[in-house]
């Protein structure tokens, strides 16, 4: 059983304390989503599980161990928010995925690898030839989910994988992760300022407000029947919230209860 | 190609023409004429030019042309040696930081920017103290004295290109340090640095004339360009061409690397980042067609903005690309008017051909675009239209961060408006900078008039920007995606100060967004646009439950909102956006639509109006959609 665990991680860059000791589970096969607004840590975090961010205090273990960060078996993978910046524009999508590959193999057996993962993520093998400039944002997100799964992960860390691309293309990418999850039982820390999405995802929601945690739980109850205000507060900016809960209120953006309007 | 169209420029043509005679010369110069360069005459010692000796011959009576044209390959091979010195040394200090930790990387970084204040003469010359006398120690002490500046430029290029996420992404997949840079970073910078490169041989290749002059370089009895230039000094005022015939040489080699490194500049800037100057061609791009001047219907009665059969033409690489291909549309007095669709439908470069910040080469035209009463189209040159247009119309853009000039505080880019439009005087107008900074809400709007634009956070910028729009009394505001970069939080704050300036000041609102939901609820009209044409306009109450058109319906599906079904897959819109240089016949969206049928795709399907006035353009319009075929090509 693969847990990813967070705990009491603090990361600090000089005086500025980005992440205040978080504790969080992703239990195997589940989807948990982290939400919050820009600047709460919810990248932060992310970065800190491979490495990309340094942990002033705290653990994070990988089924009781801490994650590796060195060698060829990286088992905590990562997608990024943009597919114009996360592909190397001079490398075919079959050499990214390639590289990401735990083990070197032959040429035969890395082609059927890249077919096979290229095919997970719906996409036709006779990409494999392309440079990224030649796909669509939609395409470019498959490609990295793709590399992700080349370095056969427990984990996956997907930081708003969603939030540049277009809505048509979106509602694709959400389906693919919800196939996956179904077909490969994937863990996921899934990450977004939509709610929506995370909704459409998540099993678990986290909600991150200044480098903490201040409420977690099931999908359905978090957002369902919040109990922190700062919860209650993210609900009623989403897009539409207004109109459904109180139509006599107008259009008025309610006054952050927590943070100074700014 | 690319190569085709470096050479195609007179610089890259010269360049490229004088490298190949400079380095054919190096080659085959020895071979043919070390003999005769040698030759000794004794009759004609320090001679001057003759038809024998063409620019005379030194104090052994050799042939100095002859000398000259051998020297060439020591010349250019110790150039070129000194400069591969310099950048390999350069590359290796310049990635340090990536590869050897923080601490080495911050020691070798602040090493090399003491360094690089040095002047560069003076360290070849410490250098060549230090190494001796010779070819060998001179080419070491140009080569070290020239790396400092290739570190900081590698450095540089790096520090830009290690941001990148697939940087990240390849350390999280596990693959070393060393491959990354060799993999991924290294690749990505060699254009800039090649080009560098060829220009810094020009130099190397004077620097060492310089030593080899002084009598630091090269020794007797090899000899370059620069001690063929020594030994004819002395005889400067006699035989001028002895000193000069060499000196030339030097120059043409240097220009031939010069002008080759400019072609590869040229060349390279134009599509480093393809997309990107696209983006800016079209956010940059004016002029409207003067022969298009038939007459126009007369604009929609009761309306602030008609635009009738508004296209725009963008000049592509290939051919030109129709970004809008006739939208007519009216927004009423203080209405507001949501545009949603993918990128690429022409959203954006509509609200740019309205508010007129489209120039050259991209070509708008219209039947007519009024505003308030005025045919913008009519209109003569930017200069006055922008004063006529004066603060009756705002833009309010995406990226908030771009929108403010960064070098100038907050407060006077507002006061500006006033000072340009409203001739308030320079007190006045900053009062009342603060008095709008303030209607935004801004708290301590003193204070923040007095910062810059970095200092502010992503929703403070935008609600700035919309203060500069209420500087004025604004009649129409054009929002393109002016929440897209920012928080649901600040989103809501956004959107609620958007909708309170226009319950204020009865401003009209045209809001270009992806957001299906944002549009629903700030808008009360929604124009569909797909392929550079609107294909439906309805109520925004309507969008999620009476909409007609195949790709409306889809697009509203296609996003998961807060009472989303969980237990089945989202709508996906199969196959990808058409390519705007590239319009197929028929009906644009055929290809993706499950209605689908020939007569779509052999006939556009004109925009109809029903009794309500809500339009559609399609064949099938308000027919059942089949069930789920979620196929996912996107």
């Amino acid at each position: 059983m693969s847990l990813l665990s967070f705990r009491d991680v603090s990361v600090r860059y000089g005086a500025h304390t980005v992440l205040k000791g978080v504790s969080l589970d992703v239990a195997d096969g589940q989807v948990v989503g982290l939400v919050g607004e820009s600047g709460s840590g919810k990248s932060t975090m992310a970065r800190a599980a491979v490495g990309l961010a340094p942990v002033t205090s705290g653990r994070i273990l990988l089924d009781e161990r801490p994650v590796p960060h060195r060698g060829r078996v990286r088992p905590v993978q990562m997608v990024f928010q943009d597919p114009y910046s996360s592909l190397d524009p001079r490398m075919t999508v079959g050499e990214s995925i390639a590289e990401a590959m735990p083990e070197r193999l032959g040429k035969q057996a890395r082609q059927a690898e890249i077919a096979r993962l290229l095919a997970l993520v719906h996409l036709d093998a006779a990409r494999a030839g392309d440079l990224p400039v030649r796909l669509s944002g939609g395409q470019r997100q498959r490609v990295a989910l793709a590399r992700a799964l080349a370095a056969r992960p427990k984990v996956i860390l997907a930081d708003e994988i969603t939030s540049a691309l277009d809505v048509s293309v979106q509602g694709a990418v959400l389906n693919l992760v919800r196939d996956m999850r179904r077909e490969l039982g994937l863990s996921m820390l899934f990450i977004s300022h939509n709610l929506a999405v995370v909704r459409y995802v998540a099993d678990h929601v986290a909600v991150l407000y200044a480098g903490e945690i201040v409420e977690y739980g099931p999908t359905a109850r978090v957002l369902g029947a919040p109990r922190h205000d700062y919860t209650r507060h993210l609900l009623d900016a989403v897009p539409g919230a207004v109109r459904r809960t109180s139509s006599g209120n107008g259009r008025h953006a309610p006054t952050s209860p927590l943070k100074e309007q700014t | 190609m690319r190569a085709a169209r470096v050479l195609l420029r007179p610089v890259g043509f010269a360049g490229f023409g004088l490298l190949a005679i400079v380095l054919l010369v190096a080659v085959f110069a020895p071979v043919l004429w070390e003999g005769r360069a040698a030759a000794t005459d004794t009759g004609n010692l320090l001679a001057g030019p003759s038809a024998e000796h063409w620019i005379g011959t030194d104090n052994l009576g050799r042939d100095l042309l002859f000398r000259v044209l051998v020297a060439t390959r020591l010349s250019i091979a110790l150039a070129l040696a000194a400069t591969a010195i310099g950048m390999v040394l350069g590359v290796v200090l310049g990635a340090a930081p990536m590869l050897a930790g923080r601490r080495v990387g911050r020691f070798v970084t602040s090493s090399v920017n003491v360094l690089v204040a040095f002047p560069g003469l003076l360290l070849v010359l410490f250098f060549a103290v230090v190494f001796g006398v010779g070819a060998r120690g001179a080419a070491l002490a140009v080569g070290l004295a020239g790396a400092p500046a290739f570190a900081r430029l590698c450095h540089t290029l790096l520090a830009g290109v290690s941001e990148r996420d697939y940087i990240a992404a390849a350390r999280i997949a596990g693959v070393s340090r060393l491959r990354v840079l060799l993999r991924h970073a290294l690749p990505n910078i060699a254009e800039p640095l090649i080009v560098n490169a060829t220009m810094a041989a020009g130099g190397v290749l004077l620097t060492f004339s310089g030593l080899s002059f002084l009598g630091l370089g090269v020794q007797a009895p090899s000899y370059d360009w620069g001690k063929l230039m020594q030994d004819g000094l002395n005889g400067i005022y006699v035989h001028p061409l002895a000193a000069l015939g060499p000196g030339i040489a030097v120059i043409l080699a240097g220009l031939a690397f010069n002008l080759t490194g400019e072609a590869f500049a040229a060349a390279f800037g134009i599509d480093v980042v393809p997309g990107m100057a696209r983006v800016r061609a079209v956010r940059k791009a004016a002029g409207e067609d003067p022969e298009r001047t038939v007459a126009a219907p007369d604009p929609v009665a009761g309306s602030i903005l008609s635009v009738d059969d508004l296209r725009v033409t963008i000049p592509g690489a290939r051919r030109p690309i129709q970004a809008v291909r006739g939208v007519t549309f009216a927004i009423r007095d203080g209405e507001a008017v949501g545009v949603v669709g993918e990128s690429g439908s022409g959203k954006s470069v509509t609200a740019l051909a309205v508010a007129r910040l489209l120039e050259r080469p991209t070509r708008v035209e219209a039947n007519h675009l009024v505003f308030a009463g005025e045919d913008l189209m009519a209109a003569g040159d930017p200069r006055s239209l922008r004063e006529r247009l004066g603060t009756s119309m705002v833009v309010v853009f995406q990226d908030p961060m771009t929108s403010f000039n960064p070098a100038h505080r907050v407060g006077p880019q507002l006061a500006e408006v006033g000072r340009f439009h409203q001739g308030l005087g320079r007190k006045a107008a900053f009062a009342r900078a603060v008095d709008r900074l303030r209607a935004v809400r801004l708290r301590e709007p003193e204070r923040r008039a007095r910062q810059y634009p970095f200092e502010f956070s992503g929703g403070m910028r935008q609600r700035a920007m919309i203060g500069m729009g209420l500087m004025g009394t604004p009649r129409l505001i054009i929002a393109d995606e002016p929440t897209t970069a920012l928080d649901v939080t600040v989103q809501r704050q956004v959107l609620g100060l958007l909708a309170e300036v226009r319950r204020d000041t009865g401003a009209a609102l045209l809001l270009i967004s992806h957001d299906v939901s944002v549009v629903t609820e700030v808008c009360d009209r929604v124009l569909v646009m797909y392929a550079g044409l609107i294909v439906e306009e309805l109520p925004a109450r309507d969008l999620r439950t009476l909409a007609r058109h195949p790709y409306t319906r889809a697009l509203v599906a296609a996003v998961p909102d807060m009472e989303t079904d969980l237990t089945r897959p989202l709508a996906v819109i199969p196959g990808s956006p058409v390519d705007p240089s590239d319009v197929p016949a028929g009906c644009a969206f055929a290809s993706r639509c499950p209605l689908a049928d020939d007569h779509c795709r052999a006939a556009e399907p004109p925009l109809q109006a029903d009794a309500a006035g809500n339009r559609v353009a399609c064949h099938k319009a308000g027919r059942p959609l089949p069930a789920e075929t979620a196929e996912v090509t996107a």
